[in-house]
């Protein structure tokens, strides 16, 4: 088993779809990388020689920001726009969507589990 | 969808006159505007606007991270205090 930019390839799959394991690298990026250390896309990742799995990491590396660094510029980001206290800023303090979405219902990615209020169904009357 | 690089950022023209003038003048006052559309330019820094929301003018303080937000994103138009209490829904 391989590791790239310390997580773990799985071996049995193609190298392009192996190296989406790694946060930050997609679809389009390991195909881009593949292209560039002139490895076939087909090539299953346990049949990486010692070679072509070091010109990999060498380009991730150099050219790629993945995993923990990448996790902690996204944190910053939003950390600056809670500073500065404008629109998004407060939506990511509050948990709820930034952009413009209805909150009325829906949008349970961002607020979470659903919070019932007690006695809400009785009609008033 | 954005605006076009071509067309450079927006700035309501007077509000960027005035701040100029400040600029060059060397004074500092609160400058009140309307004009929420407009673009936060390096020149805005260190001011202070008192932006409308529609009801009334909240002071936004511009640091050097608000470059290129639009100063209608600093004074919210909605205010959400919360539902009402369990209590005043049972009565009535």
């Amino acid at each position: 088993m391989a590791r790239i930019a310390g997580v773990d390839i799985p071996d049995k799959k193609r190298g392009e779809i192996a190296l989406t394991y790694i946060f930050g690298i997609g679809r389009s990026t390991a195909q881009k990388i593949l292209a560039q250390a002139g490895i076939s896309l087909d090539k299953k990742a346990g049949e990486w020689n010692d070679e072509e799995a070091s010109a990999i990491r060498n380009i991730i590396a150099a050219e790629f920001k993945t995993e923990g660094q990448l996790r902690s510029e996204i944190q910053l980001n939003i950390k600056r726009l809670m500073d500065i206290g404008c629109y998004r800023g407060l939506r990511h303090r509050k948990g709820l969507p930034l952009r413009g979405q209805r909150t009325k219902n829906n949008s349970r990615t961002r607020k979470g589990k659903r919070k019932t209020v007690a006695n809400k169904k009785k009609a008033t009357k | 969808m954005a605006r076009s690089l071509k067309k450079g950022p927006y700035i309501d023209y007077r509000l960027d006159n005035k701040v100029i003038a400040m600029n060059e003048s060397g004074k500092k006052s609160v400058i009140k505007t309307w004009s929420r559309r407009s673009m936060i330019s390096p020149d805005f820094v260190g001011h202070t606007f008192a932006v409308h929301n529609g009801n009334k003018f909240i002071p936004v303080y511009v640091t050097e991270n608000m470059v290129g937000h639009k100063l209608g994103e600093f004074a919210p138009t909605r205010n959400f205090r919360g539902h009402i209490a369990k209590k005043d829904k049972g009565k009535r």
